[in-house]
């Protein structure tokens, strides 16, 4: 019999001392907490609603809505249900967030690289801009470009022409609207084919680099391809494109692309908001690169623009990404400021006119809740996957 | 302007901003000679040697690297780099690439080579000093004297004329102090013309043909090694000593 | 070589480092493409900057009655700030009833005098004090209703001092909830962990309108019929959730940067879980992360500016309000550009408060 065997084990503590079971009871006693809690809330919900007639469920979805959309990415009249007042609302909400998050990281990086700038009046401004829009609230800018700026405009009958056919009053902008016609086929193929090629473009000339050592001007290339060579095919086909210029027709203009003035101050308020965060982000994650880094890279001859691309992005990116997909979720969530001018975004339009119209706070509420969880998760998902995979490998 | 001096400092004086922090540093460098630079922090020395690379610009005399000299204009400053190199305190090797790209960077970029080619080399160079097995790993896995140790490889991958050390120990722990000393050594036996800033006098005693002491901006004194040590002439130099712990 | 080496002057050095001509050549002119922005750059502050100062200071019209004492040559109309400032400040509070919120402010700030003296021994319980017992104090001087004082009913709050109200008990009634859910989210207990972490996450993923919408609209739904809910009441239930979650993100951070030592060392002491929380870990956790609180502080103190959409009449309504009002129509700019200036100020200078206090803990806790 071997000692191991004989050797007496700890006695088995009391059942209200052993952590096992105190662990156990606790989180009993959470669950049945929350139960109870969940269910008195649910239990009072629905008797508060049945006295007040409200209805449940998801049949109102297909009831006709009966009223008019402001701005609609896709057929909407007011014959429309509220499962597609839901549809139209997110589409917007999503057009805000891709606008806004485009424009936004262009300033934002622009600003932050400024701040970083050797030029001190540049750095400066950059400075200035930051420092004033990150501590101005959203929606106080969003009012001023909205009643302040936009609402300064004139009437459409003295609409100011900007030149290309584009109108600015206090309806909107006006673009011109390109309209396809018959022949532009060629060249969106053209487009995909200098896509396709500049995929294989660049994979050759990295083979190429490895090889023989010579570098290869891939950036102008790309830039040839992309946009050169289906602009050249666009020119031989004979310019198959129609432009249907905005008019002044009655009190208002017609044609070409609307751009709202709610839309306007909205996107614009955003981007200029969320770029001065952006900003900082872009600054935080370039410094947080290391000075010894360009020293090194310096000293063993590379260029500037090597010791960017090379050696200094690289590096910034992994600081920078994380904060900044945090921003662009925010302003995704705050694109819900729409509803204090009246732009038609999921919550103006579902959980603003479609509740009040129906009643049916809950189903609406947490259908457009889910929208924002979602979103917000998936991306939260998507960080944690990229943030695995780029950590710096350490002992 | 001599080609036989590698390096040549001619009345070269810097500023930052008011502070006059290299007053009037005259230098030359033979090949193949070692030259060893001590003295006080912020008497100027690693100064000195970055604008020998043009990490820091002077604005006063001339300094002239293999014929070439080091004014503002960039072409020069590229040619300067190409045949300097620099190892530095705090290593500063790219964490992001593993131990071969580090070393296959800067001569795939600046010098063109083919990736092939660029590799061989850094792995003769990283068999040199002795961790070839370390290639695939990365710069955060390494110890401080390994990583240095890579330092070392990945300038010579360049296959410079000239290697400048600025306190290429200060920044280790004291058992791995001398497997970077031996790399250095080993380097100088071989003659290659280095300029190093150190507190490492028994490495000096051993390998450098002149040891120089700078103090508040200006080169104090010169000799060789043995007269240097035993026979320090000037009064601070003789302090200067006195304070530093011999290895 | 070199015996009597004398040491050398202290040279100046060549013009064009320093002086005006230096820093302009280094900082401005350094390259073509600097010089050439910074051209640019000169140009539009020239273009932008002087004409803004005329309207705001030089031509702006800062005293009188009515409209009509405004000038009509293009300068701001600062009489239609001044004419409505007791608004601005108090909302509909009566006007003579203003002493109680003011001595409501004076006081908290007579309170935190304390903390800048280095010598002052008592900063816990003073700290607590402000936090826990203040409030009351606080609420019954604004409301009223016990000793003898006269009920001001919430629906009259507003303006800079609802502002004030609203970031401040949403911050101090977020920090409890906030620690208890960091703890949580570090627990080992599953159940414990996973709630939290829905908990947290769900508040962080939706806009704050939801929250205000539901909790203005559905509050009352999930409660016995009958219960009267006051609406300022239903926004800081809505606020005090939502930013609940993100300071459990701040103090969570704050206690995964306590080294695990210390937890060890208390357990090694025999503490149990509460008395190691609240004697060793927490006190050094949240003194970590007062910047970060000053930061949500920060974000709040943006974000009540919703409120207007749901009816409450914090600073940004009040203007709001003020700019319908027919007597005084067409002074956007006015209104809106003295609102950013307000909040542009609280919010700076807690932000560089922030900075500040950052660097003085970094420095002390890098041991």
């Amino acid at each position: 019999m071997s000692e191991l065997e004989t050797a007496q084990k700890p006695s088995n503590p009391a059942v209200w001392n052993d952590p096992k079971y105190r662990a156990l009871f606790f989180q009993t006693a959470l669950i049945v907490g929350l139960v109870y809690f969940l269910y008195s809330v649910v239990n009072n919900t629905l008797s508060n609603m049945e006295a007040r007639g409200i209805s449940t469920g998801f049949a109102f979805l297909t009831e006709k809505a009966g009223f008019g959309i402001l701005q609609s990415l896709i057929q909407f009249n007011e014959d429309s249900s509220y499962g597609r007042t839901f549809l139209v609302g997110l589409m917007n909400t999503g057009l805000v967030a891709v606008l806004g998050i485009f424009l936004a990281t262009l300033l934002g990086f622009g600003m932050g690289v400024a701040r970083l700038s050797s030029n001190w009046l540049i750095a400066k401004l950059a400075t200035v801009y930051i420092e004033i829009f990150r501590n101005i609230p959203l929606l106080l800018q969003i009012f001023f470009w909205y009643f302040a700026v936009l609402a300064g405009l004139p009437s459409p009958r003295n609409s100011m022409s900007l030149g290309a056919g584009i109108e600015f009053n206090i309806r909107g902008l006006y673009l011109p609207g390109p309209i396809p016609e018959s022949g532009f086929s060629i060249t969106v193929i053209a487009f995909i084919i200098g896509f396709i090629a500049m995929l294989f473009m660049r994979r050759w000339a990295h083979k190429r680099q490895d090889e023989t050592g010579q570098q290869f001007p891939v950036g102008w290339v790309t830039l040839g391809l992309l946009i050169g060579f289906p602009f050249f095919v666009f020119l031989l086909s004979g310019m198959p494109m129609g432009i249907e210029y905005p008019v002044l027709t009655g009190f208002n203009f017609s044609g070409g692309i609307a751009l709202v003035p709610e839309l306007l101050a909205l996107v614009l308020a955003l981007t200029i908001y969320t770029g001065a965060f952006i900003a900082e982000t872009v600054r935080a994650g370039i410094l947080a690169v290391d000075h010894g880094q360009t020293e090194a890279s310096l000293a063993l001859g590379l260029k500037r623009s090597q010791l960017m691309k090379l050696v200094i992005i690289p590096q910034a990116m992994r600081v920078i990404i994380p904060p900044l997909t945090s921003q662009y979720l925010n302003l995704t969530k705050n694109s819900s400021l729409a509803t204090a001018i009246g732009y038609p975004d999921l919550v103006n339009v579902f959980m603003g006119t479609t509740l009040n119209q129906t009643g049916q706070a809950i189903e609406i509420t947490a259908m457009t809740m889910a929208v924002y969880l979602t979103a917000s998760l998936l991306i939260s998902s998507l960080m944690n996957w990229y943030n695995k995979k780029m950590a710096l490998v350490e002992r | 302007m001599s080609a036989e001096h590698v390096i040549e400092l001619n009345g070269v004086h810097k500023w930052y901003g008011e502070f006059h922090v290299l007053k009037d540093i005259n230098l030359t460098v033979e090949k193949g000679e070692r030259i060893v630079i001590c003295g006080p922090s912020g008497s100027g020395k690693s100064t000195a040697i970055r604008c020998i690379n043009h990490l820091e610009e002077h604005q006063r005399g001339q300094i002239i690297v293999d014929g070439t000299e080091l004014t503002g204009d960039l072409k020069h400053i590229e040619q300067v780099r190409k045949e300097v190199g620099m190892v530095f305190q705090h290593f500063n090797l790219f964490p992001h690439l593993s131990i071969i790209e580090n070393l296959t960077l800067a001569p795939i970029w600046v010098k063109k080579v083919t990736k092939a080619e660029a590799e061989e080399t850094a792995m003769k160079y990283l068999e040199r000093v002795k961790i070839p097995e370390q290639a695939f790993k990365y710069p955060g896995q390494l110890s401080g004297g390994q990583q240095q140790r890579v330092a070392i490889a990945r300038s010579l991958c360049m296959n410079p004329k000239v290697m400048l050390f600025d306190e290429p120990t200060s920044a280790l722990d004291p058992e791995m102090i001398s497997e970077v000393l031996d790399v250095m050594i080993e380097l100088a036996e071989d003659g290659m013309t280095m300029i190093c800033v150190t507190h490492e006098m028994g490495f000096a005693k051993k390998v450098a043909n002149r040891v120089i002491f700078m103090d508040q901006g200006e080169i104090v004194e010169e000799n060789e090694p043995n007269e240097f040590f035993n026979n320090p002439q000037n009064e601070r130099t003789q302090m200067f000593l006195s304070q530093i712990i011999q290895h | 070589m070199s015996v009597n080496h004398v040491k050398g002057p202290d040279l100046p050095p060549p013009n064009s480092e320093v002086g005006i001509a230096g820093w302009m050549k280094k900082n401005l002119f350094s390259s073509y493409a600097n010089g050439f922005m910074s051209l640019v750059a000169i140009l539009l502050i020239v273009l932008l900057v002087p004409p803004l100062i005329d309207w705001a200071f030089w031509s702006a019209t800062w005293t009188g009655e009515t409209r009509a004492d405004c000038d009509q040559d293009g300068g701001a109309c600062w009489v239609f700030i001044a004419n409505r400032i007791d608004q601005i400040m108090y909302g509909f509070y009566p006007a003579e009833l203003h002493w109680r919120p003011n001595l409501t402010g004076l006081g908290l700030i007579a309170l935190t005098i304390p903390f800048f003296i280095k010598s002052f021994k008592y900063k816990n319980w003073l700290g607590a004090f402000i936090l826990i017992v203040y409030p009351f104090i606080a609420y019954v001087l604004i409301h009223g209703g016990s000793f003898g004082l006269e009920v001001v009913s919430t629906t009259k709050w507003g303006g800079l001092m609802l502002t004030l109200i609203l970031s401040a008990v949403g911050i101090v009634a977020s920090l409890p909830i906030g620690i208890l859910l960091a703890l949580g989210r570090r627990s080992k207990m599953p159940m414990f962990k996973s709630v939290c972490i829905m908990y947290i996450e769900f508040w962080r993923g939706i806009p704050l309108i939801t929250v205000l919408f539901m909790a203005s609209v559905m509050l009352p739904l999930f409660f016995p019929e009958g219960s009267d809910f006051d609406k300022l009441l239903r926004a800081l239930i809505g606020i005090t959730m939502f930013q609940s979650a993100y300071m459990a993100e701040v103090v969570r951070g704050g206690l995964q940067a306590i080294p695990k030592g210390q937890y060890e060392a208390a357990e090694a002491l025999g503490l149990n879980y509460p008395k190691s929380m609240g004697l060793i870990i927490l006190p050094q956790a949240l003194k970590l992360v007062i910047p970060g609180i000053v930061n949500t502080f920060i974000a709040l103190f943006k974000d009540t500016t919703l409120v207007l959409i749901i009816g409450l009449f914090d600073l940004l309504a009040i203007i709001n309000l003020a700019l319908t009002d027919s007597d005084w129509l067409g002074f956007d700019d006015e209104g809106y550009v003295f609102a950013a200036f307000v909040f542009w100020v609280f919010c700076f200078a807690m932000s560089r408060y922030s900075i500040a206090l950052e660097a003085k803990l970094h420095t002390g806790h890098k041991r």
